[in-house]
């Protein structure tokens, strides 16, 4: 078949920039054929180059003796005694979301699942990061549908529990939503998976499902902004099957026990083009791949179309000869595609040939590892103007407004479309702070938490980065769990423009301080840009996933507030109202500074919280609402009322960082307040719980009614 | 005594399964849906939860042609415990070994939570050990939990005490209440709700911990 000729239209349709174009000219000496220009742009777009984010990347702390495996390779690996490891990463699906919800947040999942199993772990937990635009905007209705049905109906086919995640609305999300999926998975520490090929003339051979025409330029799709034509782009979104992952993820864990693994990598953005360029790059080899031996769901499929195809439920392995026959019966047991479709040369080479046809030949490192990188201009963001007076609020109506959002009402209606107890290991569903899942066959418990607060991260991106950190290691810390490490998915607007680039500089400032002093390193992660529609960016959301761990000897904090425990504030007395829930919610205004991290008192209160956790009955963060909305959760969660003393909307409202709301009877408050006193821990007595009413100071009203209004929002905006 | 647990491709709860029988005092062993025997000596089969065959078509309609139902019959037919769960559930429907079928919830939506059961039929090896009229809280977690029957087979479901469950609060849209039901000789159970899933202390309520330990003491003594 002719290939069409090479035209400035066709490069810049391919998102490929002249000074780009040139660079392919230099490295090929020659014009490229449309498959290598097609390669070219799957291999330097954002997506999958990270050309504008990789020298800031580079400056995350990412190790430490709990890791051992950091950013590189398809999921993090991080150590968690007993010769275990648990394996995890986030990773957005943004833009296919907003033109299909159902199968783009469904591949999301599916995706992120992948690059667990690859490296040999069994996923054992997912959560979910939704940012959607405002509620009454023309979208955002079918979006969370779509989007939730798609988390839902690949999760819960696929088996893993959805133990956690957030969903939050802003206008700023309206032509451009987020849908950040993580996934954790479980695999011994000394047989991890990894992605570099060795050894030449070796068999790559394909596994999985067939490909077909789906996807083809997704992950150049997903480096652009958006405009009124996305609609045209639906075919770039692929389309998942569970079932397929399912059975894949099954034969792939019995194919690594055989031994017949050199290393694997799942096909994901860019499909076969990037998972070979991946495993040749990190093993120093070349490879060669004859494309009709790929198993084809479509007839007369191109070089290009297969190169680009995005279809789902792939893997590319290097397979030891000396196992095939073993290999192959298990994908023959799983009725799953296997298939040598070629094998590891020893020249630095990419060739792909087609019926006997050279269709590309290009040089694989120059694709990879010496691909495209910008340091692009940025400007810092700059200072918060002071805020404006706050005027007092009668505190229930203040709660009221809070919990008659959709931003802080109960999100069962999502999370009840999710199956957080598949595997018969989860000890904590959503719902209540951190999720929380046993070590299967061990009494080790590990705790997942998904952060950030847009609106700090936009206000000053430094201590907003800080905060997301700190929020996660707060709600591990709730749970009893030590926090381990972290993953981040950065996503944030067009990187070309300095101020988003400031934005994007400073909240990985943040976070790099954040996890240095709170001892949770970088462990795996994704960026993505370029999150505009008609030049109207996103807010900054650097969102955080983390994992802690409670030992088998140590109690997990889980336990509910009761009539009579005493209310005990652990950090100080609330006084930021700058960006905070209230004012957004209630006054609809948006200004003032972040609240400031201090990160040795978050370690402080944090440790303080952890080694006295047997004086706890029950404990929570303070986040976003501040006291009032940490103690209305609580009194929610557990069935009981709650009384605090002050009617102070600063006091009970402000979102000042490093505390924590915690429920115990009156003796464990006075062994609480003596440690408190060692430890140098600021820690009083706010209230107590008990009755059937929420006051604060003299305003009050019945639990059962402000519960019928938490619970009852969600399903009545979107039900 | 002896559990086998059926493994189609897509089941997710299988291994869940196993360890509650495991618990239970059962040697268990997982059977591949295309083995066209038993085990032999297996006391229980065990159909579990999750999306067999991906559920594309009717919800257990591939499952139940799978080689080895055609086992799993025999055995029930031979007077065998059969326990089908969520998943296991509708393939006992397709298969003819329950009436009955499990319509799409009328809610639409996908349902995860724990809700409130009640138990009748208590002279089944699988709710003697509740007694009758006992509530109790197990979790569903189903697209496909709504149970549908003609009036007469469900007056006859009623007559003969083959109501083995009932919802205290509907989730589903249930023909009257209906989360579990057992065959004739009340030695197959289908339900919907999860015992596996609150078997243990781990997981903050053992009431379907009952279940299992009830049927391991009746096999015992049978």
């Amino acid at each position: 078949m002719q290939e069409p000729a090479i035209t400035e239209d066709l490069i810049a349709a391919h998102g490929i920039k002249p000074d780009e174009y040139a660079e392919i000219l230099r490295i090929l000496n020659r014009e490229p054929t449309f498959t290598e220009l097609g390669i070219f742009s799957a291999m330097w777009n954002e997506h999958c180059s990270y050309k504008s984010s990789k020298i800031h990347l580079k400056k995350l702390p990412t190790t430490g003796p709990q890791v051992i495996c950091g950013p590189g390779e398809n999921a993090g690996v991080v150590d968690i005694g007993d010769g275990q490891a648990v394996v995890f990463k986030m990773e957005s699906h943004n833009h296919p979301s907003y033109i299909e919800p159902y199968q783009g947040a469904a591949t999301g999942v599916g995706g992120i699942l992948r690059d667990v199993f690859t490296m040999g772990a069994r996923p054992i937990a997912a959560m979910n990061s939704l940012s959607f635009g405002e509620k009454d905007h023309r979208k955002t209705r079918q979006l969370v549908h779509g989007v939730v049905e798609g988390v839902g109906g690949y999760g819960n086919a696929f088996g893993v529990p959805t133990v956690g995640g957030e969903v939050r609305f802003h206008p700023a999300y309206n032509g451009n939503c987020l849908v950040n999926a993580f996934a954790a998975g479980l695999a011994d520490a000394d047989k991890i998976f990894y992605s570099a090929a060795s050894g030449v003339g070796r068999p790559v051979v394909y596994l999985g499902a067939k490909t077909g025409r789906d996807g083809v330029g997704g992950a150049t799709m997903a480096s652009a902004e958006f405009d009124e034509s996305i609609e045209e782009k639906r075919p770039t979104v692929q389309v998942g099957d569970p079932f397929t992952e399912k059975r894949l993820m099954e034969a792939c864990m019995e194919l690594m026990r055989t031994g017949a693994v050199i290393s694997i990598q799942d096909m994901g953005a860019a499909g076969l083009t990037c998972s070979a360029v991946e495993m040749g790059d990190k093993g120093g080899l070349g490879i060669r791949l004859d494309l009709e031996k790929v198993p084809q769901r479509e007839a007369n499929m191109t070089a290009y179309e297969m190169m680009l195809s995005e279809s789902q439920e792939r893997m590319l392995m290097v397979l030891d000869p000396a196992k095939e026959a073993e290999a192959k019966a298990v994908f023959d047991k799983w009725d799953l595609d296997f298939a040598i479709v070629g094998e590891t040369i020893a020249e630095d080479r990419f060739l792909i040939m087609h019926n006997g046809t050279c269709m590309a030949d290009m040089p694989l490192s120059r694709l990879s590892s010496s691909a495209p990188e910008y340091d692009r201009p940025h400007v810092p963001t700059p200072a918060a103007e002071p805020l404006a007076d706050v005027p007092q609020i009668d505190p229930i109506d203040g709660l009221k407004g809070l919990i008659c959002s959709p931003n802080y009402a109960s999100k069962a209606w999502v999370y009840e479309q999710y199956d957080s107890q598949v595997m018969a290991d989860t000890v904590r569903i959503p719902g209540f702070g951190a999720g929380v899942i046993r070590v299967d066959g061990t009494e080790k418990k590990l705790a997942f938490t998904s952060d950030v607060t847009p609106r700090y991260v936009r206000a000053n991106p430094v201590e907003g980065g800080k905060q997301a950190v700190a929020e996660a290691y707060r709600n591990l810390t709730a749970v009893g769990a030590k926090p381990l490490a972290t993953t981040d998915n950065l996503n944030f607007g067009n990187p070309e423009k300095p101020e988003i680039m400031g934005q994007f500089v400073g909240a990985l400032d943040g976070i790099g301080q954040a996890c240095t002093a709170l001892d949770m390193p970088i462990v795996s992660g994704n960026v993505s840009l370029y999150n505009e529609t008609d030049g109207q960016g996103i807010l900054p959301t650097p969102t955080i996933g983390a994992v802690g761990l409670i030992a088998a000897d140590e109690e997990p904090i889980l336990d509910y507030a009761r009539d009579g425990h005493v209310a005990l504030l652990v950090g100080r007395t609330g006084n930021h109202l700058g960006q905070s829930a209230l004012l957004y919610e209630v006054f609809n205004r948006e200004d003032g500074d972040a609240p400031h991290v201090d990160l040795d008192e978050e370690r402080r209160n944090g440790e303080f919280i952890r080694a006295n956790r047997a004086w706890i009955k029950c404990c929570t963060d303070l986040a976003d609402g501040g006291l009032a909305l940490a103690a209305f959760e609580m009194a929610e969660a557990s069935g009981v009322g709650v009384h605090l003393d002050t009617d102070n909307t600063a006091e009970l409202f402000g979102e000042d960082q490093g505390r924590y709301l915690i429920a115990c009877n009156f003796d464990q408050a006075e062994a609480l307040m003596g440690a408190a006193g060692q430890a140098g821990v600021t820690i009083h007595t706010v209230g107590k719980f008990g009755g059937d009413t929420v006051r604060f100071g003299a305003s009050e009203a019945p639990l059962t009614e402000l519960s019928g209004l938490y619970r009852g929002t969600f399903g009545e905006i979107f039900g | 005594m002896k559990a086998a647990v059926i493994v189609f491709p897509g089941s997710n709860c299988d291994r869940d399964m196993a360890r509650a029988f495991a618990q239970a005092g059962l040697e268990v062993e997982m059977v591949w849906h295309k083995d066209t025997a038993l085990p032999a000596g297996v006391d229980i089969v065990g159909v579990p939860g999750g999306f067999s065959f991906g559920d594309y078509l009717r919800c257990g309609a591939i499952a139940a042609n799978a080689p080895i139902c055609a086992e799993v019959k025999a055995h029930a037919d031979r007077g065998g415990y059969v326990l089908g769960v969520c998943n296991g559930f509708q393939v006992l429907t397709e298969t003819g070994l329950l009436p009955g079928a499990l319509l799409r919830n009328a809610g639409l939506k996908y349902i995860c939570r724990t809700i409130g059961l009640r138990t009748e039929a208590a002279d089944s090896v699988y709710t003697q050990g509740y007694g009758a009229g006992t509530e109790i809280a197990l979790p569903i977690a189903h697209h496909d939990g709504n149970y549908f029957a003609d009036d007469a087979t469900l007056d006859a479901l009623e007559g003969e005490g083959r109501v083995a469950f009932r919802y205290t609060d509907n989730p589903n849209g249930s023909a009257r209440d209906i989360a579990g039901i057992v065959s004739a000789n009340k030695r197959v159970l289908g339900m919907m709700p999860h015992p596996e899933r609150a078997s243990e202390a781990a997981h903050g309520n053992e009431d379907g911990a009952r279940l299992f330990a009830h049927l391991t003491s009746a096999l015992a003594t049978a």
